[in-house]
Formats: structure tokens, sequence, C-alpha cells
């Protein structure tokens, strides 16, 4: 992937039209073949106002942004500047711009890229209906080795509504730009990929949620909306309801987690979806979750915090909140998607933790990757369907125990309906029975059963992805590292650790990838497994506190030699800083 | 209730727990007029659910024998609102006092009225938080003194819900005391089977922390006037209450209730993934 990729910002002010080129060359690259990432930044506008579309290209599945920006493509300057430290541009990058709209921002120039221009506006001005953006896509698809048939039946299915006369004026635009480019500076072009390529996907993080929910079961949803998670629930919104499910706007978040609970207590697998602000305020009725043991997943699109924080951003700063956040002894599950693709496993595998062990299940993904879209590989069938242990009948003589204490700890949940086995779910303390009691025994051998389930359930080998890099490396994990190094990393830090472990092992070295999909309950036994031989870890996260090694640090026997890479958000660990560490150890 | 032979009685609702409350309490007689209102209309115990927060009066589910969940404090009507939605052929009834679902649940109690979907909610309002001994709540008159936390009062005026849950948009209103069960009773079927959000007040004093309300039998009437279906009558009326017309219902509406709308489709998740399949 190091050799094989392209990466490239389009940026410009609103209407513009940023985001749609961006999308266009999305799809048009997939159909030549590639795979693609691309990601958006924004300024805080409501409507309009600065935005680049960042893109990267590869021949296989791209996991992460690049350290650096082969391309800038510069519709206009307005406040571009501001992006600056999302976008680095290095000596080997170039900057093409509009003459239209003068000079290129000091901001961006720190890295003294080539800079070239490319007369978007008059050029588009030639063309009946020409618009600037379709220039520029022409250009940029010159640029990369994007043959042209590619976009054109990208443009055909996107423009068909509006006419034969839109599709030529936009593939005029786009030709002129093809043209143009010729008198540009080269950048590294891709090669064409065969288009018999394996079936392929074109999805968000936030959608691949939602799908995953709704593979797992889930057919109730409350939704209450939230930057950057809203996306989960609107596409949520009418394919919930072609699936027979249903979704609702409450009227805040302690409406959504508590209508979930009532869907849930009903026997209707539910799900809502917000972010670090929402969860806050869910954090109470997680907590009733737990005593009622009423399953639900509720999906945290993490974005950087504290407080409103950077709404449109992302950090991975909410671990300790979704570990640590309710109050009393409260076990419950939290796992973490780790890519756009992963956002479908997970969210699927939660659904199905969730109603096995009958516990609230936080999954937590990302700004990141969230509002990211991806040209991934079809995902596999999974057969993680959500399946909640019921009591069907009641016993003569024999009066329901809602809460009976189990050797699972797992107790048969009635559905409401059911007759024989009424009874109240509670909050307080409770007998078996469901009720309350203030006594300590009641208490313990609640609390045992409560944290028994979660502790004896055989979570697989889903708890964390390990992979190993280096010469003779397999697809599925040694039983002993080959090397005696690992990174050991959760959620979007894993892209950026990836892709370091690759160029590491390129260059001959040999070293282990743990990313931790099962963040609580904590699995000692599967870690030191996996560290077995390891001397050696850098523990890789977006958190200004270094949350997650600090958790490690509580529940894990770590290598002697453990050095935490953590900053907080919105910029990521880049893969080119990892490596660094990798490197310092091999030197 | 009639005298004819009932497929259930009211004592087929209650479970064998001996309630926490004091001697003299307004919610045992709720207690009693609810079991009589679902034998009243022979709901198998198993198709109806009380939902309910936290405070005296939300301890009422465990005293059924119908399905039952007790939450955190002012949430009942959202886990009530998410239950109904899930599964509408269940009867949805929620239980609470006037903190509970006017002061830490009150932007639910505006939304759940707005929103109207078809379930009953009973409100127990003594105009004092009973379980923590004794402070005053969002209905409790301004100038009450028996509280250690506002001794000199609270100087604000006491919280209208009858008139607030009109302009939400409650479709049906009653008003009911804890002294007449069997009224109550009729007043609670009426409203389970009012399609809607219906919401019943009873006043049901709390012996405890405000034994002044002991006179609120002597003090209610039946109120003079039958229901209206116009919202701005009854608005007028409850502007001018004193808030001791009991016995009646004061409002109903014809609002349908909400269901959410979606297409009725055979879709399949397979059709999902296809719109992402290349």
């Amino acid at each position: 992937m190091t050799v094989h990729s392209v990466s490239l910002v389009i940026a410009g002010s609103g209407g513009a039209g940023v985001v749609t080129a961006g999308s266009l060359l999305l799809e048009a690259a997939a159909n030549a073949g590639w795979y693609a990432m691309m990601s958006r930044s924004s300024g805080p506008q409501i409507r309009g106002g600065e935005a680049a579309a960042m893109l990267r290209f590869a021949t296989e599945p791209v996991m992460s942004h690049d350290d650096s920006f082969n391309l800038l493509m510069a519709i206009d300057w307005e406040n571009i500047g501001r992006f600056s430290a999302e976008i680095p541009m290095v000596a080997d990058s170039l900057i093409v711009g509009d003459p239209a709209h003068g000079d290129a921002p000091a901001a961006l120039l720190n890295g003294k890229p080539r800079q070239a221009a490319l007369a978007m506006t008059d050029i588009a001005g030639r063309i009946e209906n020409g618009r600037p953006n379709m220039v520029a896509l022409g250009a940029i698809a010159a640029l990369i080795g994007l043959p042209p048939e590619a976009m054109q039946a990208v443009v055909e299915k996107n423009l068909k509504r509006k006419g034969q006369a839109a599709i030529a004026a936009s593939m005029a635009a786009f030709h002129a730009g093809v043209e143009a480019a010729a008198d540009l500076p080269p950048i590294p072009r891709l090669p064409a990929i065969s288009a018999a390529a394996a079936p392929r996907w074109s999805i968000t993080g936030n959608e691949a949620a939602g799908l995953g929910v709704i593979r797992g079961g889930v057919r109730f949803v409350a939704a209450y909306p939230i930057t950057p998670a809203t996306e989960v629930l609107e596409w949520l919104a009418p394919s919930l309801a072609k699936v027979g499910g249903t979704l609702v706007q409450a009227e805040d978040e302690l409406a959504s987690i508590n209508q979930i609970i009532g869907a849930s207590y009903g026997g209707v697998p539910a799900m809502t979806a917000t972010s670090g602000p929402g969860l806050s305020l869910m954090i109470e009725s997680l907590g009733l979750a737990v005593a009622a043991e009423v399953p639900l997943v509720v999906v945290n699109v993490m974005r950087v915090g504290p407080s409103t924080g950077i709404a449109t951003k992302s950090e991975q700063s909410d671990l300790n909140i979704a570990v640590y956040g309710l109050h009393g002894d409260a076990p419950h599950i939290v796992v973490a998607a780790n890519s756009v693709a992963d956002c479908l496993f997970t969210s699927q595998w939660a659904v199905h933790l969730a109603e096995a062990m009958q516990v609230p299940t936080i999954v937590l993904t990302d700004q990141a990757m969230g509002q990211s879209r991806a040209i991934i590989p079809r995902p596999a069938e999974l057969a993680f369907i959500g399946q909640r242990e019921t009591a069907k009948q009641a016993v003569e003589g024999e009066r329901y125990k809602r809460y009976a204490v189990t050797a699972s700890g797992v107790s048969p949940m009635a559905i409401p309906g059911t007759p024989g086995l009424t009874h109240t779910a509670d909050g307080l303390e409770h007998n078996e029975f469901g009720t309350p009691s203030s006594q300590a025994s009641d208490h313990l051998a609640q609390m045992d059963k409560r944290s028994r389930k979660l502790s004896q359930f055989n979570y697989g080998d889903h708890w964390a992805d390990i992979e190993d890099f280096g010469s003779g490396a397999d697809d599925a994990p040694q039983e002993v590292p080959l090397g005696d190094t690992a990174i050991i990393t959760w959620g979007s830090s894993t892209g950026p650790a990836r892709e370091a472990l690759q160029r590491f092992s390129d260059a001959g070295g040999k070293a282990r990838l743990i990313s931790i999909r099962l963040i609580a309950p904590v699995q000692p036994e599967r870690m030191a497994a996996a560290l077995k031989g390891i001397r050696r870890a850098v523990i890789v996260e977006q958190s200004h506190s270094g949350q997650f090694y600090r958790m490690l640090r509580a529940f894990y026997d770590l290598p002697a030699e453990t050095v935490s890479l953590h900053q907080g958000g919105p910029l990521a660990f880049g893969p080119a800083r990892i490596l660094e560490q990798l490197n310092q150890w091999s030197a | 209730m009639e005298a004819v032979a009932q497929k259930y009685k009211a004592k087929d609702y209650k479970s064998e727990l001996k309630p926490i409350w004091c001697p003299g309490c307004g919610d045992y007689t709720v207690l009693n007029a609810i079991t009589r209102a679902l034998a009243e209309l022979a709901l198998p115990p198993e198709e109806v659910a009380v939902v309910s927060g936290i405070g005296c009066s939300s301890r009422i589910p465990a005293y059924t024998s119908v399905y039952g969940f007790h939450g955190v404090h002012g949430r009942a009507l959202p886990v009530a609102t998410g239950l109904k939605l899930a599964r509408p052929e269940l009867t949805v009834l929620v239980t609470g006092g006037d903190g509970d679902g006017f002061s830490i649940g009150g932007n639910h109690f505006l939304h759940a009225c707005r929103r109207n979907v078809d379930m009953t909610y009973i409100v127990m309002d003594n105009q004092v938080y009973g379980m923590t001994k004794g402070q005053a709540s969002p209905t409790t008159s301004p100038d009450w003194e028996g509280s250690k936390l506002t001794p000199e009062g609270t100087g604000i005026n006491p919280f209208q819900p009858l008139v607030v849950g009109l302009a939400s948009g409650a479709n049906f209103i009653a008003r009911v005391s804890s002294s007449d069960p069997v009224n109550m009773a009729q007043i609670i079927v009426e409203a389970i089977r009012h399609p809607g959000f219906s919401l019943v007040q009873v006043l049901s004093p709390c012996v405890t922390f405000r034994p002044e309300q002991a006179e609120w039998r002597d003090i209610v009437r039946t109120a003079v006037v039958d229901y209206t279906g116009d919202a701005a009558r009854a608005a007028r009326r409850l502007m001018t209450d004193d808030g001791f017309n009991v016995g009646k219902v004061l409002f109903k509406g014809e609002r349908p209730p909400f269901r959410p709308e979606f297409e009725v489709t055979d879709g399949s998740v397979a059709q999902l993934e296809a719109r992402f399949s290349l």
C-alpha cells in the first residue's frame, strides 16, 4: 500500500462543490478497480463555509490517511488556511490553485510544496454550464491515472435526472480539465486495475454501524440528533422501516435511552446513536439497564471533548466515560470498531452480545471513521444475530424469578404478553423475583450474577484483531509472535498503526498488531497469550491524557518496555510518527 | 362497579407485596382504583404494563400483578413511550408523583402530551417530595414553610399540570380525588379507553409531610360541568379553577394517537445491503 497509493485534497468555499467532487471521484475510482477512502472537514458554518474532501486512493483497501498529501486542488482559497494542520503539504506535494482567486495562503506553504496554476474558472467559463469543480476533477483524473471512462459512468449515473445536456456540460468541463493537466507537474499515478476486481461496497462508518445493528436484529431505534452521530440515525430511519422496524425522534437523550429501554423490555432489540454530550446524559439510565438487565446498544460516535468541544472533529477520548462513567459497580460491555468496515462487524456483534447477556453495550466509533466513506471489499455474512434467552411458560406452583441466580448469570426473561410470568423489572436492588430489597445478601447475589454473566461469556477471537507483520507472517496470527515488538491500539488509531507496521516489515522488521475490540470486560488471559514473547510495546491512541494506556496499565501485564504515544485530537497520529518509535527500537 | 360476575376481580391485579406507604396515604386508594379499572376492562394481566419512575407513588408497579417497570427518577414516560411503540397491543399505564413527572421529568411530560402516544398517565399529586422526607415540589404553594430546604417557602408559583398538559396536547384530561376510589376507577377506565395520551391528576394527600391535606376530603367538590372537546373552553375552565373541582373528565380531544409513519414494504436486509454494492 505504501507504494501504490495517492493522497489528495479538494478544497474550496461553500458552493464550490468540493464534497460532491470528492464523492464523484471516489465512485469513479471504484469503477477503475481501485480502493479509496474520503474524509471531510468543514468550517463551523451551518451552511456553506470552507470545506475539504480528503481522499486516498490505492490498489488495496485503504485503512488510514497518509502522513502528507500528494496534491491539493483548491477551487478557491477561502479560509483554506484553517485546514493547514489537517492537510500537511511537503516538498513533493503539489498545490494547484486558480489564478482567478489569487495566491495560496502562507499557512499551506510551510512544507515548501510545489505550486502550479490551473485556470478552472476561465476554462469552465468557455463551456456552456461548465463548472470549475468538474475542470478540477478532469485535471485530478489525468494526474493520478484515472481513466476518463470511469468518470463518464459516474457522471451519467449521478446526473441522470438533470438530463443529457447537464451530463454533456459536465463531461466537457471534465475533458477540458484533462487536457489542461498536460501543463501541470506530475504526481504519483496509480496503475490501472482490471475491472474484474472482487465485489466491493461504498459505505461510511455511520452507515455501516446502522446496517450492523439491523443485521444483528435491532428493530426499534430512538433518535436525538447530534454531530457526528446523526447520519447513523438518518440512515436508519428509512432503512429500518423497510425491514419492519420503528424509529422515533425523542425530545432529548434522556428520552432516547429510556425509550429504547422500554422497547427492549417489551422484547424488541433496540438501539440509539449519540456522541459524547449525549452519552453523558444517558449514563444514569445505562445503569438502570444494567440493574434491570435490559439489553440495548448505544453507538457513541466520538468527537473532541470535553463539553461541546469540537463537534465536527474526531478524538478517542470517551473511553473513560464509556468504561467507568456509570455509578455503582455496573458491569456492562464496551466494544470499539477499528475501521469504517469494522463499524459493521462490531455493531452487529454488539447486538449479539447485548441480547445474549441482557446487558447494555456501548459501541465506540468516532467522527473520523463515522463520517468517512470508503470503498471496501464486500463484508462477509456474519452469524451474529441477537438471541435473548426468554421464559415462555409458567411452571405450575412456582413463582417466576425474573432475576434467578443461574450458573451462567443469565436469567430467562419473560416478555410482556407472556401469561403467568408477570413481574416488575427494577432499577432498585432486588431479589430473584424482582422485589426491591435492601438486604446485603440480595445485593451481593445479584452483583455476582450480573458480573458473572459477562466474565463467563465466550467472546471468541473477536476480543481483538491480532496481526503479525514481517517475513514469514501468515494471515492468521502465530502462536508465538514473529518479533518481540507490538503495537497495542484501538479504534481509529488502528489504521495508521497497521500502515506503520507494513512499512516496518517492508524494511525487514517484525512486529505484532493488537487492536482491542472488546474494551470491557477486560481479557487479561487472552492479552497475556497475545503478548507472549513480546518485550516492547507501543500504545497508540488519540487522547490527551492517555486514557487507553492507563486502562491497559490497570488491567494488563504489559512488557517492561512500554511507550505511550498519546495526543489529543483532532489530528491523528500518522503512520510515520508510529514508525519512528518502532525504528528507534530496531536501530 | 356492576354487580354481574366479572372475568377478573380487582384483587387479581394485586401482588402479594405490602406497600411501603404510610397508613392513610392517598396512594392506597389509587392502587385500588387502578386494579378495579383493569377488572372492569377485563384486561388479561399479562397484556398490561405499568411503568414508573421514582417516588412514593412510583412504587405502584410492584404492587400490581401485571407487567411492571420501575425505572429511574423522571423517565417513566419515555420508557412507556418506547414500550407502547414497540408493542402497540399492550395497554400501558404510567404512575408517578408530581416531583417525578413535573420537575425532573418535566420535559418528557410536555413531549408525551404533544406526541399523544396511546397510554394513560396517572399522577398522584401531593404537592411534596415524600420519599426524601418533605421538600417542596413543583405543585407546592409558594408560602409553604414546612421544608427545611425552603424554610421561608419557595416564593415560586405552583406548576399547573392540567393547563400545561392541555397546552401541550394531551388528548384526555381529568382530575380526581383519592377520597373517592369508585369514581376514580371509572375515570381511569375512561382514560384507558380514550385513544391517545390521557392525563389523570389525583389529589392524593401526604399524611406525613402535609398533614393539613387531610382537609382536602372536605374541600373537593364534584365539577359541575361535563367535559368539553373544545380546548379553548377547557383552558378557560382550568385557568379559573381553584384545583379542587374533581370527579369528572375535563377535556377529551380527538387527535389520533401517534404511530410512527413508515412505508409498509416487504424489504429485506439484502436489499439494504444492495444499495452499498458497486
